[in-house]
């Protein structure tokens, strides 16, 4: 998360376990730029065959959610219990809904 | 373990300039089993703690490639070889992911890579022993790891979300580690006289420093309780050593190697192995840089830097070089 003051940047690493899954996040490398940042993240994170792709993004271009506002964020969206399929009541004879 | 540092020094952990309201609330997320995240709000004392204990274990798992990648160019096959390669780099690997935990804590890798070379921060005093002969690369896969396991196990599920993720990657690839150390033993202790005598000299030599690694007793840690009220530990040192021990005592039964501790005996009372008394004087004078490979270690590490210089130097300006190509081009 810290941009290293005198060293190679810092970028987060994505990988895609394989073809069909999401890349998601395993780590951060530092590097002097984005194609050597991607051989250290296959050198470092994927040496048992753990990916088939890998994303390396600027740590530095990460914009993140304050935890502080999780409440202002995420709460509005705790009371809206009718969006969930368990809200509503079916009687239990019809079975495929 | 690779606390060891921190169980020596006295340690402020008081929560005196950090608002009261606000250290409640984060025990409380912590007693919940709830994980912390960078930039979540924790306390200046358990933050500095974390630094310094992932950073310690990041330096351990560094300066640990040097024992055994001593035996690299003279490994007995190439499958013994491309192993110990392959575990050598997996330390390298550890390590970086540690580094990176620490880092999201607001710590500069190069601050930790400084500490390390100046000798200001501590690594585990397993390290600073010679590996003289082949078996010694067997005794640290089935000992040393098997040691590291029992303790990175627990931190798997540590407080600190970015440590407990390194810790579950780390575990999943040490397992590695110690079945080909001891299937290295194995296969000494299944060869000629001469190999299973190296396989018991290894033992002699490796399973006091391997018991110590868990740090000082219970009775002697000043630390242990605040780390478990912030379930940064989840056991003690005297428990890890004995389920250490525990699982051990059997292995080397198998092997045919007699553990080098004449008190050793089961209790069938307590269903534990109960060891002879620990040479702490030895611990305290290894921790405080006079083991017998202290200095050739760190002096190894500052080779590595400086003559790596170069590279990093180098790459700087090819970076630097062509994100002004990549400007000129843009404009």
């Amino acid at each position: 998360m810290t941009e290293s003051h005198q060293g190679w940047p810092l970028y987060e690493v994505f990988i895609r376990a394989r073809a069909g899954l999401d890349h998601k996040h395993v780590g951060s490398i530092h590097a002097a730029d984005p194609a050597m940042a991607v051989e250290h993240a296959r050198d470092v994170y994927t040496r048992r065959g753990e990916g088939v792709s890998i994303w390396v993004v600027p740590a530095a271009a990460i914009t993140a959610s304050d935890p502080d506002e999780a409440g202002a964020l995420f709460e509005p969206a705790r009371d809206k219990v009718y969006r969930h399929p368990t809200f509503y009541d079916i009687p239990d004879q019809i079975e495929t809904l | 373990m690779y606390t060891q540092g921190l169980d020596q020094a006295g340690y402020d952990t008081g929560y005196a300039q950090d608002d009261a309201a606000l250290a409640q609330r984060f025990q409380a997320r912590v007693d919940a089993e709830d994980k912390i995240e960078p930039k979540d709000w924790m306390p200046d004392a358990y933050r500095r703690t974390l630094v310094r204990q992932i950073a310690q274990h990041a330096h351990s798992e560094i300066v640990g490639m040097l024992p055994e990648g001593n035996w690299i160019t003279r490994a007995p096959s190439l499958r013994r070889k491309a192993i110990l390669i392959a575990k050598v780099q997996d330390e390298g690997g550890h390590g970086a992911y540690l580094y990176s935990a620490a880092e999201t804590l607001g710590v500069a890798r190069e601050t930790l890579v400084d500490q390390l070379l100046s000798g200001a921060a501590k690594y585990s005093s397993i390290f600073n022993y010679p590996t003289l002969t082949w078996a010694d690369a067997g005794a640290i896969g089935w000992l040393v790891d098997g040691a590291a396991i029992m303790n990175q196990i627990p931190l798997c599920r540590c407080s600190y979300g970015p440590y407990a993720r390194a810790m579950v990657r780390i575990c999943r690839e040490e397992s590695f580690h110690q079945r080909q150390g001891y299937e290295l033993m194995l296969a000494l202790c299944r060869g000629t006289e001469a190999q299973k005598n190296m396989a018991q000299g290894a033992l002699n030599r490796w399973w006091w420093p391997a018991v110590m690694m868990f740090g000082p007793s219970d009775r002697d840690s000043k630390h242990t309780t605040q780390s478990q009220r912030w379930k940064i530990k989840r056991f003690t040192n005297d428990e890890l050593r004995q389920k250490f021990v525990d699982f051990t005592v059997p292995q080397a039964e198998f092997l045919g190697l007699t553990i080098p501790d004449p008190e050793l005996r089961f209790d069938a009372d307590t269903g534990h192995y109960e060891h002879g008394p620990i040479d702490w004087s030895e611990f305290d004078a290894v921790v405080k840089g006079n083991g017998p490979c202290n200095r050739e270690r760190l002096a190894a590490r500052r080779t590595a830097h400086e003559e790596g210089r170069w590279v990093r130097e180098a790459a700087a300006a090819h970076a630097a070089k062509q994100a002004l190509r990549r400007a000129a081009e843009a404009r």
